[in-house]
């Protein structure tokens, strides 16, 4: 790979644009190629955007050649709502799973840089932090405060969205009540069906960094399977 | 522990690293896996990043082949030139290059040049 592509590679992924470097197989010619792309070789193109959206590399062959698509999408996003004491070990292990990772909290006593050294803390209330955020359908949220003030209205908006992943920390209890106050606000039981609650993988969990694992699991989980 | 220093394992990491070795001035090159068939350790798009000390970050294989990789990707930096290994199963007997687990894998190597 020439110095210059490497370059505008890095740049494309620092900006969160998505690219597909394509590699032809027998020449090793290269070049990048973007979703809006419409110069160019059409059935090249046309994998491009398959690629892209099923988010997997590919060899495809074409009229020009035989060329590699290798997928550089966004990272996939974790939401945290509750910048509580499981939300620190979470934002790690999120982290390390290669989750580009969002502290949502509006209580800055929670939401402290000391606490989530290198995380990106959002103080507004969650209401305007998901409107600002849009997840997506690369995006998986979880709400730790245990606040319906602040939980509700997460979630709210992560039921509107085409997120893969919502879940909820709270006892079967208070996951009931939650049921109540979501169907109260309009919500069928098949959304509701979409929070995982008591959240995580039934793993015995005690410590936070261990609910983070059970977390992090059925997030995983969700997402591959 | 910032964001990005976790993230050791995917492809945006290596290829960081590749660029910062090249712009120290080192031969640098990178080895990414194509092709899967069966139950190939490392998905397609895997990338592994080598200087010409045979240093290396990243993996195309449960560390299974990094080994033959590294000696062909230092020989992809001195003939400028890419190359496409395909590695299979290993018999352990003959102290062959491949994978255990009974996959099979296409990895692209190509120097990285100015």
């Amino acid at each position: 790979m020439r110095s210059d592509l490497l370059q505008r590679l890095l740049e494309d992924r620092a900006a969160k644009r998505p690219v597909v470097l394509a590699t032809r197989l027998t020449d090793g010619v290269q070049k990048l190629l973007y979703q809006t792309d419409t110069e160019g070789e059409t059935g090249l193109l046309e994998a491009v955007r398959e690629a892209l959206a099923s988010d997997k590399g590919r060899v495809v062959a074409t009229s020009d050649g035989e060329w590699f698509l290798n997928v550089f999408n966004p990272p996939l996003r974790l939401i945290i709502v509750g910048a509580v004491h499981i939300a620190q070990p979470l934002a790690r292990i999120g982290a390390l799973a290669g989750y580009d990772v969002t502290v949502v909290d509006p209580r800055t006593a929670f939401a402290s840089e000391d606490r989530f050294p290198g995380i990106t803390l959002v103080t507004d209330w969650p209401d305007e932090a998901m409107a600002a955020l849009a997840p997506d359908t690369r995006t998986a949220v979880v709400t730790l405060t245990h606040d319906p003030k602040l939980d509700d209205p997460a979630l709210q908006a992560a039921l509107r969205s085409p997120c893969f992943y919502i879940g909820a920390l709270g006892s079967r209890k208070t996951h009931g009540t939650r049921r109540e106050r979501l169907l109260a606000a309009g919500f069928d039981e098949a959304a509701f069906a979409r929070i995982n609650g008591p959240v995580g993988l039934s793993i015995g969990a005690k410590s936070p960094a261990e609910i983070a694992i059970s977390i992090m699991a059925q997030i995983t989980e969700k997402l591959r399977t | 522990m910032t964001d990005t220093s976790s993230r050791e394992f995917d492809h945006e990491k290596v290829l960081e690293q590749a660029a910062r070795w090249k712009a120290e001035g080192h031969g640098v090159a990178l080895a990414t896996v194509i092709e899967t068939w069966g139950s190939a350790p490392r998905p397609v798009g895997s990338q592994l990043a080598i200087r010409d000390d045979a240093a290396f970050i990243g993996s195309v294989s449960g560390g299974c082949i990094e080994g033959d990789v590294v000696t062909r990707a230092l020989d992809a930096m001195e003939s400028g030139k890419p190359e496409i290994l395909e590695y299979g199963v290993s018999d352990a007997k003959a102290w062959e290059v491949g994978l255990a687990c009974g996959g099979r894998i296409r990895v692209f190597v190509e120097p990285v040049t100015a």
